[in-house]
Parts: C-alpha cells; structure tokens; sequence
C-alpha cells in the first residue's frame, strides 16, 4: 500500500487554502466536507439512540406488571410514538445512510466530495431541528397514536403534539430525499475513471439502490402527512370518516413509504455486511453480481408489498392475495445475499474482530427475523398475529439484530479511518457478548407472548402473560446495559486510543489507500484501481499502488 | 484410516435436518387452543411454515457455525483465504429452491384463505349478504354454506374502550358476546369514534373495525367455553383495557340465554 507523503499534503492544503486538520468547532458549523458530514450524522444519530433507547427501558419498566402502575397510559402511548419514530428517522435511516453513506460512498469510488456538498450540509441540518421537535412535543402531551399515526385516532389525541410530529417527519423526510438525490449523481457521476462498474464496492450498490428507493416513496408519505396535518388545523376532511373521508387511504399512502423504509433501513446495513465480511474473512465476497442485484431487485419489488400490514384492515379479498404473493417474493434476494455472505465464510481464514463479531451475530439475527418476516407475510396467518407482540418481536430481530448490529460492526470496523484510531478491542467484544444475549433475551419471547393473545401498544395487558413480560424487561435491562462499554470505548478511544495506520485490517477498498483520518479532499493525488475491492486471496492483488495523475 | 466421504455425512445431516423440522413442525405447540373451524386450517398452515423455517434456521445456522469454527483465523497464519469468486450453478440453485418454497407457499396460503371464507366462492354468496356495496371485507362467506344466509348475525360495534353486541332480530344488547357451539355466525363489524380491531386468538381471527365502513368476520364455534375479545388496533390510552369475552354456549344453553335476555 503506498503511504501518502505528509509534506506532500500539507502542500496541497496550502495550495487550497484549507485547514490541515478540522477543528472540535468545525463541526458545529455549516462545515461541506462529506467527512465532517458523516460524523456529524454518526453522532447526532447516537444521540437520538440512547434517547430512544432510555424510552424502550420506561417501557419495558411500565411492561414489567400486567397494570399500568408505573406511567400514565397516555404519556405511554407518547413513549412508545417517539420510541418508534426516533429509532426509525432520527437513528438506523440518518446513521446508515448519511453517517455511513456520507463518510464512505466518495472515499470507496475515489471521488474528494459529494456531488453536491451544500445540499449534503443543509440535509443534514435538517436533523437537529426535526429532532428537537419531536423531543419538544412531549411538552404538549407527545403524540400518542404510534408511529403510523392511523387517522382518526391521530386526529383526535394531542393536537399540538401530533402537528409537531408530523413537521419533525416532513423535516426529516426532506432530508432524506436531498440526501438520495446528492448519493445519485455522486455515485452514477463521480467515479474515478479507473473503476469499473463491477469494482464499484458493493456499500455504493446499496445505497444506489437505498437512494432510488428513497426518491421514490418518501414523496408520498409528506403527502398522507400534510393531508392529515390539513385535516388536524385547517378543517379539512381527507380522513375524517363522518366528513366524507377515507381513514384506509391514508394507511396506503402511509405503508406506500414505510414499508419501503424496512429497506432503506437495511439495504445500507446490508452494504456495511458486504465491506466487512469479506475483509476480516479473508476472502472475495461470494456472488458479487448476485449481492448487487438483488439489493435492485429488493428496491424494485420493495415497492409492491406495502398491503401486508393492512391484511386485518379494509381491505379486499384480491388485494390480501395479491400482497401475500409479493412479500413471499421479496425473501428471494434476501436469501440470496444470506446464502452469500454464509458462503463468503466458508473456506475463509475468519478474524474474530469485534465488527466481525456482530456482523455474523447479525446474520445469524437476520435469518430468525427473515423468517419470522415470511410467516407474516402470509395473508391467513397474518389475521392472527398482525397487531400483536409477535410482530413486534419479528421487527426487533430486523431492525435490531438487523441493523444496529450492522451499524456497529461498521463503527468498530472504520473507527480506525474515521479517527485515526483504534477502538478497544476486549471492550468491544464485551459489548457485542452483552448485545447479543440481551437481544435474544428481550425479543424471542415476545414471538411467544403474540402467538398466544397479546395485543402490542398496551400499557396493561392479561396476568397470564407476566412471567414472559418479566423476561423481555430483564432482557431490556442487559441491552441498555450493553450500550455502556460501547460508548465509553468510543469516547475513550477518540481520544487515548491506539494510533491506527492506515491500513489495519489491510482491507482492499478505497478508503484505506488514504490516511487515517483522511486529509481534506481525501487524497493528494486520486488511485487508480488496479483491482477489484474483494480480491483477497487472488495472486496479482494489488490496489492503488500507482498515483493517478488527472 | 479411510476417511467418511463427504457426500454421506451430507446426506445424514439432511436426514437429520428433515426429521427435526418435521417433528418441530407438529410438536411446537406454540399456539393457544382452536376454537373455531378456521383456527385448524390456520394452525396446520402455521406448522408446515414452522417446518419449512426450522430446516432453513438450521442449514444456515449449521453453516456458519462450521463456518466460524472450521475457518477461523489460526495464530501465526497471515494469509488470506481460498479466493472463491462464485459459483454459478450454486447461486442458480439457491435462488430458485427459495423461490419456489415461496410461490409453493403462496398458494398453499391462497388455498388456506379461500378455506377460511376469505375469498368468496360464488358471486351468488356475495349477494346474499345483508350489506351489499362493502361487502367483500373481511371472512365473510364460508365455502361450506356458501350462499346460505348465516344462521345468527350480530352487529359488533367498538368504541373506546368497549364493545358493544347488539342481536338486531333478537333485540338483545349485550356487552359480551355469545354464540352457540356449531352455529354459523356473522359479525358486521362497525366503529362509532377510531380504528379498533376485533380479535379472538382461539378463533385465529382478526378484522379491523373501522369508522365509516362495515367489515365481517363469519365463524363457527367448535368448542365451548370462554374466549377473549381483544382489541389489537391502538385506540387510545386504555387501549390496553379494551377486552371482553366471547361466550360459546351448547346449543340449548344459548337459547336459555336468548330468552333470559331479551327486552320483552
């Protein structure tokens, strides 16, 4: 690997006039680096984590007896709303896609920035204000109708706080569809010329597709929103049913972008999955075409499945068969890309690193969820469990078996690039040990909980139901625990940790041809591919030795 | 010492794998009790998934833990793995086994729907139901008595936090609801203020009710005793109080109970 001259960027730093190194202060600004951006997302969206996170604990304190002695069952409903709503917009879509997306896409195609870096600060600007909302909210009651937000009830409950929620959204939706606009042209654009379309990393595939899909359903979501914010101030009746209105329509626009934003949630996690365990396996990924496609054929069929969360509602007979048949579809690429990172294991020489820990801890997550997901997807069963602990089990194991194991191998994986140092690797596995028991421990048994009748968003529920609700607040317990080792490790590692070379999982992707942290502009002089990102293992491996003169 | 082919311990494993996820298929008892002619169709469904899911879980589960124990990284070794691109008639092969588990289960999940009275059989059922233009919502016709009227129709209407029965021809309102074991039932369910949804888990039914729209639920009880009522769409702060009971009655003892309740 060549190591960049030092002199040499300090030359180019004062040739344009920039800092060397950013300060503490410059990133509270307006600051267009794609790398500043990326941390600011990272951490912004932490914060959002361990606020969320504190609300799932009230939670599943509240769960812990079948009354509701702890809260008030409306300030409950209001935990649970934002619960939802943070975890979703302000946590795994802004980590994953503007931290991670931010930070890696121009390093992995070896571009300097963004295609457009104003519009990527302004998007995620857009995040504080949005999240300062919701939090806001709570001083008007919170909104308490869930996370879908189902008309009438949310036309009914917390005015104020509702309309505020629905601006937060609307804020972060418009985030987002700068942000997939800006990942688009960068990568479609501003790939280094050496790079072919099959080296293109397959992180950038993913988030490709997560943009497209991005682009393409949140419109449509801002739209149901601002109808039912008309409908709550300005007297209008889109979804009021006694005036005339449709409360299923709004369901539909509703699901048309949520579920789509399963995958804009996992398509990135899916993309980290790719970078990281081929390099701590030693070995190609398996069916890189493969992985590539079927990330655009989740995008497209993603779009076709919105109806399996209306399977109890007004919805025809058809249109319940219709849905059944798509979601069924959907599991093909997902397995398709399982069956390839299992492969990607085998015959390798597997480091057992902290980012690989919870990346075949998340594989291993995935496939309960996947198909715990296939069973829901199934129309007949459906009309039992929908609505019910099952499916909040099932979505648990996705999103937090799926993707914030994802985030955090990403983390423990390009801690060493993002900082320049090296995060601990005992504490590391300490926090993935804790993890991993605790996510078992709170979400299995709530499959069992729904099978057998309890509904989910309940406040008070049946006694017969106590001894396992004992279990998943245990299991609550361990996984806000778990969090502890992890954010002193990053904290203390920012700053005392060990220093990190450039290279230290000598990985074969971009990024690590520049140094730790990466100079303004990413490189002096850009690299030329000389192979593909996953060639470990192959006889005339060697990437970016050359520079590129352009 | 001559070392097992390969190909045998697959296939032992196979058989291995075959074996668990049948017997975990039938033995799970995972769900409560059936209470309605659906919930066998429901449940039986429900194992061949289990089955399915059980033999996947354990092939991909088996495979990365041979993975992560056979192929770990030894001390002193700094080389790379066997560099292995892909394997095309592999990824042919677990792109298609997959997809025709799920189309097979498609239609085994269209088969098990239209079973249930999802689907309605004749067009002739369909008119011969009492609300016409909405008709098509919900499990409203089923195969066995398709086009016959059902033989006890209540109307179910939510409310926070209640439901409320009323047997229209009977003049009965009542708070629970009670239906004889056997009897054909229609619910027509309604909601006078937001969304609520009508769910008994022994029947493995569920519909929501929704404001400005009638749905349905048709059933028929196959065991007596007392079930619960639960509503699983949030419906406001107490929407976790929102239960009731449905009573199934031998057949005699419903109609002492339609006498004993019955405005005069």
């Amino acid at each position: 690997m060549t190591q960049l001259e030092t002199p040499q960027v300090t030359d180019s730093a004062t040739d344009r006039n920039l800092p060397k190194v950013w300060k503490w202060y410059d990133y509270f600004t307006f600051n267009t680096d794609h790398k500043v951006i990326g941390i600011q997302y990272l951490v912004t969206a932490f914060a959002f984590y361990l606020i969320g996170g504190l609300m799932a604990v009230a939670m599943r304190a509240e769960l812990y007896t079948p009354d509701a002695d702890l809260l008030d069952p409306n300030f409950y409903n209001a935990l649970m709303t934002n619960h939802g709503t943070l975890m979703i917009f302000l946590w795994i879509v802004p980590a994953a896609i503007g931290g991670f997306g931010n930070f890696l896409v121009p390093l992995l195609i070896g571009a300097r920035d963004m295609a457009f870096p104003k519009l990527n600060a302004i998007a995620f600007w857009l995040n504080p204000p949005a999240g300062a909302l919701l939090l806001a909210s709570f001083l008007f009651g919170g909104a308490q109708s869930g996370w879908t937000a189902y008309p009438p009830l949310s036309l009914t409950t917390a005015n104020t706080a509702q309309s505020m929620w629905i601006l937060s959204i609307v804020l972060v939706g418009t985030s987002s569809i700068l942000g997939a606009l800006n990942f688009v042209v960068t990568i479609l654009k501003m790939k280094v010329p050496s790079m072919k379309w099959t080296q293109l990393p397959l992180f950038c595939w993913a988030i490709l597709a997560t943009s497209v899909l991005a682009l393409l359903s949140t419109p449509v979501l801002a739209a149901g929103l601002v109808l039912l914010l008309f409908d709550i101030n300005f007297g209008t009746s889109f979804f009021k049913p006694d005036a005339g209105g449709n409360v299923v329509l709004y369901q539909h626009l509703f699901w048309f972008y949520s579920h789509p934003a399963v995958y804009l949630m996992i398509l990135p996690i899916f993309g980290i999955m790719s970078e990281v365990i081929p390099v701590h396996a030693r070995k190609p990924i398996f069916g890189y075409k493969a992985i590539a496609y079927s990330s655009l054929a989740i995008c497209i069929v993603g779009l076709f499945v919105w109806v399996h969360h209306m399977f109890t509602s007004g919805t025809p007979a058809w249109m319940r068969m219709f849905f059944t048949i798509s979601t069924l579809i959907v599991a093909v690429p997902t397995g398709v890309k399982i069956f390839g990172w299992v492969a990607t294991l085998w015959g390798g020489k597997i480091r057992f690193t902290s980012a690989m820990l919870f990346a075949i801890g998340l594989l291993s997550m995935f496939v309960v969820g996947g198909l715990g997901g296939v069973t829901l997807g199934t129309a007949p069963f459906d009309l039992h469990v929908h609505d019910t602990y099952y499916v909040v089990g099932h979505f648990h194991y996705v999103l937090f078996g799926g993707s914030v194991f994802g985030i955090y191998a990403g983390i423990y994986h390009w801690f060493p690039k993002i900082t320049g140092r090296m995060m601990s690797e005992m504490w590391g596995k300490i926090h993935f040990a804790l993890t991993f028991i605790g996510t078992h421990l709170t979400f299995l048994p709530m499959h069992l909980l729904g099978l057998q009748g309890m509904p989910r968003r309940v406040a008070m529920y049946d006694p017969q139901f106590a001894p396992i609700n004992h279990l998943c607040t245990f299991g609550a317990i361990v996984l806000g625990i778990s969090a502890i080792p992890f954010f002193l490790n990053a904290v203390w590692s920012w700053h005392y940790g060990v220093k990190a070379s450039d290279n230290p999982w000598d990985a074969l992707t971009l990024e690590w041809t520049t140094s730790s942290p990466p100079p303004i502009e990413n490189w002096v002089e850009l690299p030329v591919v000389t192979c593909g990102p996953y060639d470990y293992g192959s006889r005339d491996r060697n990437i970016a030795e050359i520079p590129q003169t352009a | 010492m001559k070392q097992i082919p390969i190909s045998i311990l697959t296939l032992i494993a196979g058989i291995l794998v075959t074996l668990i996820s049948l017997w975990v298929g039938q033995n799970n008892s995972l769900l409560p009790e059936q209470a309605s002619i659906q919930a066998p169709l429901v449940d039986n469904f429900f194992n061949v998934m289990v089955a399915i899911g059980t033999a996947l879980f354990l092939v991909v589960q088996g495979a990365i833990l041979v993975s992560i124990i056979q192929f770990r990284h030894r001390r002193g070794d700094s080389g790379d793995g066997q560099w292995i691109e892909g394997n095309f008639p592999l990824e042919i092969l677990w792109t298609v086994i997959p997809g025709i588990i799920v189309i097979g289960l498609g239609i085994y999940s269209v088969d098990v729907y239209t079973e249930m009275g999802g689907i309605a059989t004749t067009h002739h059922a369909v008119q011969a139901m009492p609300v016409q233009r909405d008709s098509s919502i919900g499990i409203n016709s089923l195969p066995t008595n398709a086009g016959e009227p059902a033989s006890l129709v209540v109307d179910v209407s939510g409310m926070q936090y209640a439901w409320l029965f009323n047997y229209r021809d009977r003049n009965i309102v009542a708070g629970e609801l009670h239906v004889a074991v056997g009897q054909d039932v229609l619910l027509n369910i309604s909601a006078n203020d937001v969304i609520h949804s009508f769910w008994v888990p022994q029947f493995r039914l569920k519909q929501d009710a929704i404001p400005g729209q009638t749905t349905h639920l048709r059933f028929v009880a196959t065991k007596t005793g007392t079930y619960p009522i639960i509503c699983t769409e949030l419906c406001g702060g107490y929407h976790g109080s929102m239960r009731s009971s449905v009573v199934v009655h031998a057949p005699e003892e419903f109609d002492r109970w339609l006498e004993e309740n019955q405005v005069a």
